[in-house]
C-alpha cells in the first residue's frame, strides 16, 4: 500500500492532510445549478401553458392543473374551453416537450463520451433515419394502420429499433464496439435509410404526404397528448437515472478505452450496454415528437460550460437545461407564426445555431 | 508481485508475444525495453488484463489477474496508459478522484476521505495547483504527473507506466522518472531511452520480436554484446558515478549482424578529449 502520509514535496502536512480540494464548495456550486434550474423550469410550465392563441394566466392554469391532479381546488376556476385547452391541449404538449427536451440533452451527453466526440448527437445513432422511414411508411402507405391513432408513433419506433439494431450489428466486431465503429456505423445506416425515406417520398407520388413527412422529419410536439406522455415519459426518466448512476464510468470512458479498463470499467461492456439504454430512449423520443434537431448538441456542452465535465452533475443539469431550452423553442413554434405552426427543429436550429458559433469561439483546443 | 508465464498474444494471426517471461518482486521498478514494435506495450496490456494473451498466464500474487474481476484488479493495478488528452473537459482534481472510482460503488458518492486522499495524491508529485486546471490544457510533464496523482489516489500497490517520458523535455524526462522511483509500489515501466532504463530501474527485460532477448540487472541488460543485435546499432557503454551510459552510432560494415557486434563508426578521439577521465568497462 501506497503511504501517502509521506508527502516529501508537501511543505505543509497538517494542511495537506484536512485539504479536501473544496469538496463543500464544488457540491454548493452543482447544487445552486440544480436549485435555479429546477426553480427555472417549474416557472416555465405554467407560464408556457398560458401562451397561446388564447391567453391564460399562469396563476389559472396552476389551478386546473391542481384540480385534475390532487382535486384542489374543487371548483374548476375557468371556464369549460379553458379547461380542455389546458388540460387537454397544451399542458401535455409543454410536459411532452419538456421531457423530449430532457431526453435529448441527455442521450447527447452519453453519446458524447462513448464516441469521445463532442460534434455527436443523438441522432447519429441512425436512430431518427429509422423513425422517419417507419413514419413515411405510415404515412404515405398507411403500414400499421390496423393499430388505429397509435401507428404514426408505433412505426416510427419500430422503424428506429431496426435502425439501432442494424448500427449495433455492424459497429461490433469480435464482441467490442469502439467508438470509431459506432460512429461510422452510425453514419453509413442514416444515409442508407435517408436514402429509403426518400425513395418512399418518390415512390408514394403524393404531394401532401411528402409535405407531412417532411414536417414530421422537422420535429414537431403536435401529436402530443396524455398517453404520448404517460408511454414517453416514463421511459426518458428510467433511462436518465440509469445514465446518471453510470455517470463514473461514462467520466472514465470519456478520457480513453484504456483508461476505463484500469479503473475497473469495461469500455466495451459499457459501451453496449449505453448503447441499448440510450437507443431506447432516442427511440421512444422520435416515434412521439419527430426529429428535432441540435438539442442533444449544443445542451450538453451549455451544461458542461455550467457544473464542468463531470458526468454525475453533467447529466441532470443537462435534463433541465434541455427541458426549458425545448418547451420555450416549442411556445415560438406555436405562436410566431399563429394560426400555422412551424415544425420545431427549424426552431431549435434558428436558437441552437447561434448558440453553437458561441461555443465554438469558447471551445479551446487542448495544447498538445 | 505481478508475473507473466509463457504468455503469447497474436492480433489477426500475427504474432506479438511469444512466450515472454517477465515477473516484478515487491517495490522493484522493472523496466521493459526493446526496439519499436518489439511487444512492450502489448505486455503491459496483457498484464493489466486489457488483451487476454492466447497462451500463457498472468498473476497477481500467484492468482490469475483473469480472475480477479475488472474493479478488483483496478484496486491492486494502477495504469498511466499512453493515451491522446480527451477533447470533453474534465479538470486535474475530477481525473484523480477517477482513481477513487474502483473503490466506490456505483449508487456510492466519493466521500471526504476520497477527496483528501485526491488532494494528497496531488501535492505528492506537486502538482495540488494543478488541481482546478482543464487536463487538456497541461503541459506533457504536468500531464503525466496528473496521471500519476491518479494512480497515487487509486491506492494500487501495482503501477504499470507505458512510455511516460514520451513527449518530455531532457529534465521532465528525470523528474518524473525520479517520483516514480519515490514510490514503495511494485512498478513495471515501458521506456524507450535506455539510459533513463539504466539510472531508474532495478531490473530490466529486453523485447525482440516479442521474445524476451535478455532479463536481468541493468547492469547484465545494458551491454554491448546484447543490445548491438537487438537495435542493430553500435553501442558503446561508459560507467560513470556508479550509472551506466551508453552512446550508440550507426552500424557500419555488413548486413549480416553477427557481423555487425562491436563494428561501429566512432569519430576518431572523441573519448580522449573529453574533460572527465571515464572509466570504460567493456
Amino acid at each position: 500500500m501506497i503511504a501517502v502520509d509521506t508527502a516529501p514535496l508537501d511543505r505543509a502536512p497538517a494542511v495537506g492532510l484536512r485539504d479536501d480540494l473544496d469538496h463543500a464548495r464544488r457540491r454548493r456550486h452543482t447544487g445552486r445549478w440544480m436549485a435555479g434550474l429546477a426553480g427555472l423550469l417549474v416557472g416555465t410550465l405554467p407560464i408556457a401553458v398560458g401562451l397561446g392563441p388564447v391567453a391564460i394566466a399562469p396563476g389559472t392554469v396552476a389551478q386546473i392543473a391542481g384540480h385534475h391532479l390532487v382535486g384542489w381546488p374543487l371548483a374548476l376556476p375557468a371556464s369549460d374551453a379553458e379547461d380542455s385547452i389546458v388540460w387537454l391541449v397544451r399542458m401535455p404538449r409543454v410536459l411532452l416537450g419538456a421531457t423530449v427536451g430532457a431526453g435529448l440533452a441527455v442521450t447527447g451527453v452519453a453519446l458524447q463520451a462513448m464516441v469521445r466526440n463532442v460534434l455527436a448527437d443523438p441522432y447519429l445513432l441512425g436512430v431518427t433515419s429509422g423513425a422517419s422511414t417507419g413514419a413515411a411508411a405510415s404515412i404515405l402507405f398507411g403500414v400499421a394502420a390496423g393499430v388505429g391513432a397509435g401507428s404514426l408513433t408505433l412505426s416510427a419506433f419500430v422503424g428506429a429499433m431496426i435502425a439501432t439494431a442494424a448500427v449495433f450489428l455492424l459497429a461490433r466486431v469480435g464482441g467490442r464496439v469502439t467508438s470509431i465503429r459506432l460512429l461510422l456505423a452510425g453514419v453509413a445506416v442514416g444515409y442508407v435509410l435517408s436514402a429509403a425515406t426518400s425513395f418512399l417520398i418518390f415512390a408514394s407520388d403524393s404531394p401532401e404526404g411528402a409535405r407531412a413527412v417532411l414536417f414530421w422529419m422537422l420535429g414537431s410536439l403536435s401529436l402530443a397528448n396524455w398517453s404520448s406522455v404517460t408511454v414517453a415519459g416514463p421511459v426518458i426518466l428510467v433511462c436518465l437515472s440509469v445514465l446518471t448512476v453510470w455517470g463514473r464510468r461514462l467520466d472514465a470512458l470519456a478520457i480513453g478505452d484504456d483508461t476505463a479498463q484500469t479503473l475497473g470499467v469495461s469500455p466495451a461492456r459499457l459501451r453496449t450496454q449505453a448503447l441499448l439504454v440510450v437507443a431506447l430512449c432516442v427511440g421512444a423520443i422520435v416515434a412521439v415528437s419527430g426529429g428535432i434537431g441540435f438539442v442533444g448538441l449544443i445542451v450538453p456542452h451549455v451544461a458542461r460550460l455550467c457544473v464542468g465535465g463531470v458526468h454525475r452533475r453533467v447529466i441532470p443539469v443537462a435534463a433541465l437545461i434541455g427541458a426549458i431550452f425545448l418547451v420555450w423553442a416549442d411556445v415560438i413554434a406555436r405562436t410566431a407564426f399563429d394560426p400555422r405552426e412551424l415544425p420545431l427543429g427549424i426552431v431549435t436550429a434558428i436558437v441552437g445555431a447561434p448558440m453553437l458559433f458561441v461555443l465554438i469561439r469558447r471551445f479551446h483546443t487542448p495544447a498538445t | 508481485m505481478l508475473s507473466a508465464r509463457d504468455v503469447s498474444f497474436a492480433y489477426d494471426g500475427a504474432l506479438v508475444l511469444d512466450g515472454v517471461e517477465l515477473s516484478a518482486r515487491p517495490g522493484e521498478v522493472v523496466g521493459l525495453i526493446g526496439p519499436n514494435g518489439s511487444g512492450k506495450t502489448t505486455l503491459l496490456r496483457v498484464l493489466y488484463d486489457a488483451l487476454r494473451p492466447r497462451a500463457g498466464l498472468v498473476s497477481l500474487d500467484d492468482e490469475p489477474v483473469t480472475s480477479f474481476g475488472a474493479r478488483a484488479l483496478a484496486r491492486r493495478v494502477a495504469v498511466v496508459a499512453q493515451e491522446a488528452p480527451p477533447d470533453l473537459p474534465i479538470t486535474v482534481a475530477e481525473l484523480v478522484l477517477l482513481g477513487r472510482s474502483p473503490h466506490r460503488g456505483a449508487f456510492q458518492r466519493y466521500s471526504l476521505e476520497d477527496h483528501r486522499l485526491a488532494a494528497q495524491a496531488l501535492r505528492r508529485v506537486g502538482a495540488r495547483h494543478l488541481a482546478d486546471r482543464s487536463f487538456g490544457t497541461l503541459s506533457g510533464g504536468e500531464r503525466q504527473r496528473a496521471l500519476i496523482a491518479r494512480t497515487l489516489a487509486q491506492e494500487a500497490d501495482h503501477l504499470l507506466l507505458d512510455e511516460p517520458t514520451n513527449h518530455l523535455d531532457v529534465r521532465h524526462q528525470h523528474d518524473v522518472l525520479r517520483l516514480v522511483r519515490t514510490l514503495d509500489v511494485t512498478t513495471i515501466v515501458v521506456l524507450h531511452d535506455l539510459n533513463l532504463a539504466a539510472r531508474y530501474c532495478d531490473r530490466l527485460v529486453l523485447l525482440h520480436r516479442g521474445d524476451v532477448a535478455s532479463s536481468g540487472t541493468t547492469d547484465q541488460v545494458l551491454t554491448a554484446e546484447v543490445l548491438e543485435p537487438v537495435y542493430e546499432i553500435a553501442v558503446r557503454r561508459l560507467c560513470q558515478a556508479g550509472t551506466v551510459q551508453l552512446l550508440f552510432s550507426p552500424l557500419t560494415g555488413a548486413d549480416d549482424p553477427e557481423a555487425r557486434v562491436g563494428g561501429g563508426h566512432w569519430p576518431n578521439g572523441d573519448m580522449a578529449e573529453s574533460p572527465h577521465p571515464q572509466e570504460e568497462r567493456r
